[in-house]
Formats: C-alpha cells, structure tokens, sequence
C-alpha cells in the first residue's frame, strides 16, 4: 500500500503550478491520464488543489479523482526523485495541453 | 374466482425513447443476507477480498475488451480503480483490525462514495454509480454469487433501482426489450449508453418497488414516460398497434436511410439534422444525411453548471465537426428567452415573452455573453466546415450588429496569434417581417424556423388547444411567405433550408418542395421517414 506521501522539504524537491482549463474539471479520463504519467517517474509526486492543504498522491486514481478538482482550480505538483524535474515538467504540460482531449476531438 | 389484478401506470423521466411490451424482470439490489459466511482468520479474510478484486478485473477487463470505445473508457477508469492500491488500502487495514472481508470491504468503498454523492458538482455525483458498481460485483464475489444475472424471461422490461454501467453492458440485450429505474440520472453513462443503443429506458420512476411483480405484464412507454403495469386489454391492444406501426415504419423507411433523398422523379432534396443534444450523434452514422442543419446551442447552457466557457463550447463545436466528417454543421446562436428561459440570463416577467427580448435580441444586449460564443465558433470555424446563423432577426441592422461583432471577435482572436475563421454567416427567417422584407439582409443563408413563423403568422400558440386549428403551417399566408425566401434564395443563389417539424411531416412535403425549397433540416428520429417521404413525391405538375 503506497503510504500518503511524507512532506517534501529536501533540496531535490521541485515544484509546478497550473490551472485546469478542461470543461469538466480533473475527471475520469484526464485523471488516468494523470496518474499513468505520474507513475512512469521513479520520483514520489504528489499533488493538490492550490486553496486546499491536504496532499495527495499523483500516482493514485483513487486520492486524485477524490479531490474533485473543477475547471479553473489551480493545481499544484510536488516531486521528489532523479528526474522530479521532467515529473512535474510533464505533468503540467499535460494539464495544458488539456489532457490531449480538446484538439483531437 | 379471483379478479385479474387492475392496470397500474406509474411516471417516470424518458432517458432513452422508445416502445416495450413484456414481462417485468425485477433486478432490485438483495438486501445484503444478514447470514454470513462463517468469519475466517484475518489473514484468509485479506485473501478472499485480494481474490475477489482480482476476479472483478479479470471480468472488466474482459468486457473492455468486446466494448465500443464510448463503454470500453468507462470501463478503463473502473479498472484503474480496481489497479489502485490505495481503493482495498482502509479496507484491509480494518480487516486487520479483526473485520470481515465483507464488512470492511463495503464500509470503506461506502465512504468514498460518499464523498462523490456530496459533491456539488454533477459530473463528479454521477461517478458515484461507477463506485457503487465497482463495491456491489467484488461484494458479488465474496459473497460467492457469479456476476452476470440471468434472466429466465425473454422480451422482458428490466425493473432495477439502479443500472451500473458494468451491469449495463454485461447485460444480454436480446433478453429485454427495454429497462426501467427507479433511480438513475440523465447524465448517466447508462442514459448515454441506452440511447446510444436506442433501448428504451425510463428513470426515476415514482412508484415503491415493492408494489411491482416479477413476471407482471407491462407497458414500457418511453415516449410518453409511463410504465403500466397489469394493462387492461384495451390499453395493451392500443399500444400493440402503436407498436406495430411504429415497427412497420420503420423496417420500411429503413431502406432510404442510407441513400440520397431523391424525389419521385428525380429532384435531389438535401435532409439535415437536427441536434439538441450532441449525446444522440453517438449511435448515428453521418452517412445517413447531408450534415447538421441546426444545433440548437441552448444545450451548453441548460447545464447546472452556470454558463459555459469558450473552452466548454469550442470543444462541443469540434465534437459536431468530427462527428459530422467532412460535411456541414450549422450552429445556431443561443436562442433563449420565450419559452426558454435561463436564469441569470433572460429576463424576468416579460408580459409577453415570445415578443420580448429573445434570441439575438438578447445576444446583443448581453455582448459579455454573446462574445464568448462567437470566439468558440470561429475558432471552430478554422477546423472545418462549420456555418453559423442567429435566430429572431426582424431588422437588417440586427444582422448586421452581429456580423460586426463576429468580424471583431476574429480579429482580436487572430491578434492573439488563435485560429480563427469568420464562417458563413445565416440567419433564422422566422419573423414575419423578416420574410415579407428578405431581400433587405444580407445573409450568407437563410433558415426557415417554421415553428415560430407559423405562430407569428397565425397569432395562434402551438401549445394552447383552444386555438390550434388555427396554428397550421399550410395557411397560405405562411407558405407564401416561404416561398418568397425560397425564391429570393434561388435568385442570389444562397441556400435556403426549413429546420422546424413541419419539414418531418410527410404531408407538409409536397407544397414545401413546391415553393421550390430543397433542404430540410429534421430531428434524428424523423430522418429515415423524411427520406422516404421524400422518395413519393412528385414535383413535376405540383407546386
């Protein structure tokens, strides 16, 4: 069981912030597509909507959907790792790119 | 001797249209059997709730497999629910405690569901049925039952509180004839799936379970929202006819689907469709017409999720133009107001609203509102061929206030470094004044919305019974009028389409093809009646 992530605090932590821009928010599909991504870092990333405090991890479906984040929330993306840099780089180019689901409709 | 039980008729909300006589099969949840299995170790209790989770994969995996992709990616979602960790996580760790497999199982997936049924947004209410779905087959699986219910009736009506997608699409089809829940939402995936298959369903239905019988015979009405249950003899006669019209009708005009709409002698007529809601493009093949003739926009604003963004309507717009492959999609600009009211938008206590600030009338008033639309469209006007027209214009410079706007709206999209395109700009002839005066706008195309040009000509409503003799499209006054556009349209050589429910009735077809109009735009159900119409007319010597 992937225990809930320990705070971040050392100096390989790298952060990223981005607001959500799809229609319907960070639901079902997008949220796949999130954790799939999250889970092909070794880093530990975590993640939350910006006006909440609880972390959750970005690399479970169950913790991501939970916080039903809608349209024009911010997100934030915490990483820790070898390559916490190119996670959260990732990760916030797929919140922009909308999770790839606009253009190719 | 006992007297045959009396006919009962319950309502309830038409989710997917349709007709069904058959048996009631009920499929109401087993209250959990108070009776359980003997309690094993913690440690057997972990390994029957890790096998029955793992068995429920196997089986949405195997259903992914044989699903369309709309089912196979509400399926993917489930199953990386079920690939998560973290969903069995607080379950084991109370099975540890000392719990059943059971107990902690429903316990932990009830808290999350909890969690969505809280939410204040729709989307994320409506995926509680997913969890629930996901909690009821691994409980399934514990408690020893196999899956997949069978049913001892063929031709049945499915009575269930609530039908899980999973349930949905292991569900043999070829047993019902159509379902009924006492539950159920809308904006469910099961509402999208029965349309999508066009199985008639009703939901929500206002009556206690308890007081159907399995095995009763039933009238599902899923065009007027009613399930009967134990009909009299003269309503089952009644509604067998219905059905054996309805049946008739459509294995015979089924053939012209798939062909080009051509009169009796050999006239070519253009069939559109029309689109209120774009779920219902998902079980039509664009094949079977020659593009959308009118989206009726106000969809994207009935949400409850106040007014909807660029980006909400710039996708919806995609979706049509991929739908539609290559063909033309005419949006029609938000036309509220009348009998389409929308809060925080029209305004209130109008005396007279259907001669009040309606359609672009409201557009233009509302610019915040209005703007917002136009982007959307003319950025989806730079992916393909999308056309755009504006309802209720009774003076030229409506039109062209809006035309200025749209012109604007392109530059400053442009100026963004956006696509952007100004598509073809129509407009709705619905105003008596606008049809008698066409020749004065400067439209790219005109669109007859007979509905409200036959109740301004008439001064007669289409819902008030004490004056409908008097609402009739055949009025001459009202097929002058349409002849006028259409014979101005073929003068200057722009196209002229009729998109009310005039055009879907068979014995309108002659005199409107007779003013020389060749689109029509009509609703998805009426598209293969509206090609065969087409195909017994006759134009030469009429009209």
């Amino acid at each position: 069981m992937t225990p809930e992530p320990e705070r971040m605090a050392g100096p390989g932590v790298v952060e990223g912030r981005v607001q959500v821009n799809h229609p319907i928010g960070l639901h079902a599909r997008p949220s796949v597509k999130l954790t799939q991504l999250a889970k092909s870092f070794r880093a530990a990333v975590r993640l939350r909507a910006a006006e909440e405090e609880d972390w959750v991890d970005a690399k479970s479906i169950v913790r991501v959907m939970a916080l039903k984040v809608k349209v024009g929330q911010t997100l934030v993306f915490e990483a820790d790792g070898a390559d916490a840099a190119q996670a959260v780089h990732d990760l916030v180019a797929l919140v922009e790119r909308n999770f790839d689901e606009l253009a190719a409709e | 001797m006992s007297l045959p039980p009396s006919e009962q008729s319950f309502a309830g909300s038409v989710a997917s249209p349709g007709l069904a006589l058959g048996p009631i099969c009920l499929h109401l949840t087993a209250t959990v059997a108070a009776a359980a299995a003997t309690q094993g170790t913690p440690d057997e209790e972990r390994r029957a709730l890790e096998a029955a989770i793992a068995a429920a994969h196997a089986r949405l995996a195997e259903l992914a497999e044989v699903s369309d992709p709309m089912a196979g990616e509400i399926l993917t979602v489930q199953i990386a629910f079920l690939e998560d960790p973290e969903l069995a996580a607080p379950a084991l760790a109370a099975i540890a405690g000392g719990d059943s497999a059971m107990a902690a199982w429903r316990a932990a997936m009830n808290e999350q569901i909890a969690g969505y049924q809280e939410s204040d947004n729709a989307y994320f209410r409506a995926r509680a049925a997913d969890l629930i779905d996901l909690r009821d087959r691994v409980a399934d699986g514990l408690g020893g039952k196999t899956a997949v219910a069978s049913s001892p009736q063929t031709d049945a009506i499915l009575v269930a509180e609530d039908l899980p997608p999973s349930r949905f699409l292991e569900t043999d089809w070829s047993c019902y004839r159509g379902a009924v829940l006492t539950q159920g939402s809308a904006a469910s995936h099961v509402a999208m799936l029965a349309r999508a298959r066009g199985i008639p369903l009703l939901i929500g239905l206002d009556a206690d379970p308890s007081v159907l019988s399995d095995g009763a015979a039933a009238v599902l009405d899923a065009e007027g929202g009613r399930l009967i249950q134990h009909p009299a003899t003269a309503t089952l006669d009644r509604y067998r006819q219905r059905l054996a019209r309805l049946r008739a009708d459509a294995t015979a005009n089924a053939v012209f689907l798939d062909k080009p709409a051509v009169t009796a002698d050999g006239t070519r007529v253009q069939v559109c469709l029309n689109v209120d809601d774009p779920a219902i493009l998902e079980s039509l093949d664009p094949g079977t017409c020659d593009g959308i003739g009118l989206t009726r926009s106000e969809f994207l604003f009935f949400a409850d999720t106040g007014l909807p963004d660029e980006e909400t309507q710039f996708q919806a717009y995609l979706r049509l133009l991929s739908w539609a492959d290559g063909k033309p999609v005419t949006v029609r600009t938000l036309d509220a107001g009348g009998d389409k009211p929308i809060a925080g938008l029209t305004p209130e206590r109008e005396a007279n609203p259907f001669l009040g600030q309606r359609g672009l009338r409201l557009s233009l008033a509302r610019p915040d509102v209005f703007r917002v639309q136009l982007r959307a469209l003319a950025r989806a006007a730079a992916r393909g061929p999308l056309k755009v027209m504006v309802p209720m214009v009774t003076a030229p410079a409506e039109l062209d206030r809006a035309r200025a706007l749209f012109q604007e709206v392109v530059d400053d999209l442009l100026a963004e470094g956006l696509e952007a395109r100004l598509p073809p700009l129509g407009m709705m002839v619905e105003v008596p004044a606008a049809a008698l005066a066409i020749a004065t706008f400067d439209a790219d195309f005109y669109s007859i919305g007979s509905n409200d040009l036959v109740q301004y000509v008439t001064a007669a409503s289409r819902d008030n019974a004490a004056v409908a003799d008097l609402y009739d499209p055949l009025n001459p006054a009202v097929i002058e009028l349409i002849g006028r556009v259409a014979g101005h349209g073929a003068a200057t050589d722009r196209e002229v389409s009729l998109c009310g429910d005039m055009a879907a009735e068979p014995k309108f077809l002659t005199p409107l093809l007779g003013t020389g109009l060749r689109v029509l735009s009509v609703a998805p159900a009426s598209l293969a009646q509206t090609k065969a119409a087409v195909s017994r007319c006759t134009l030469a010597g009429g009209g």
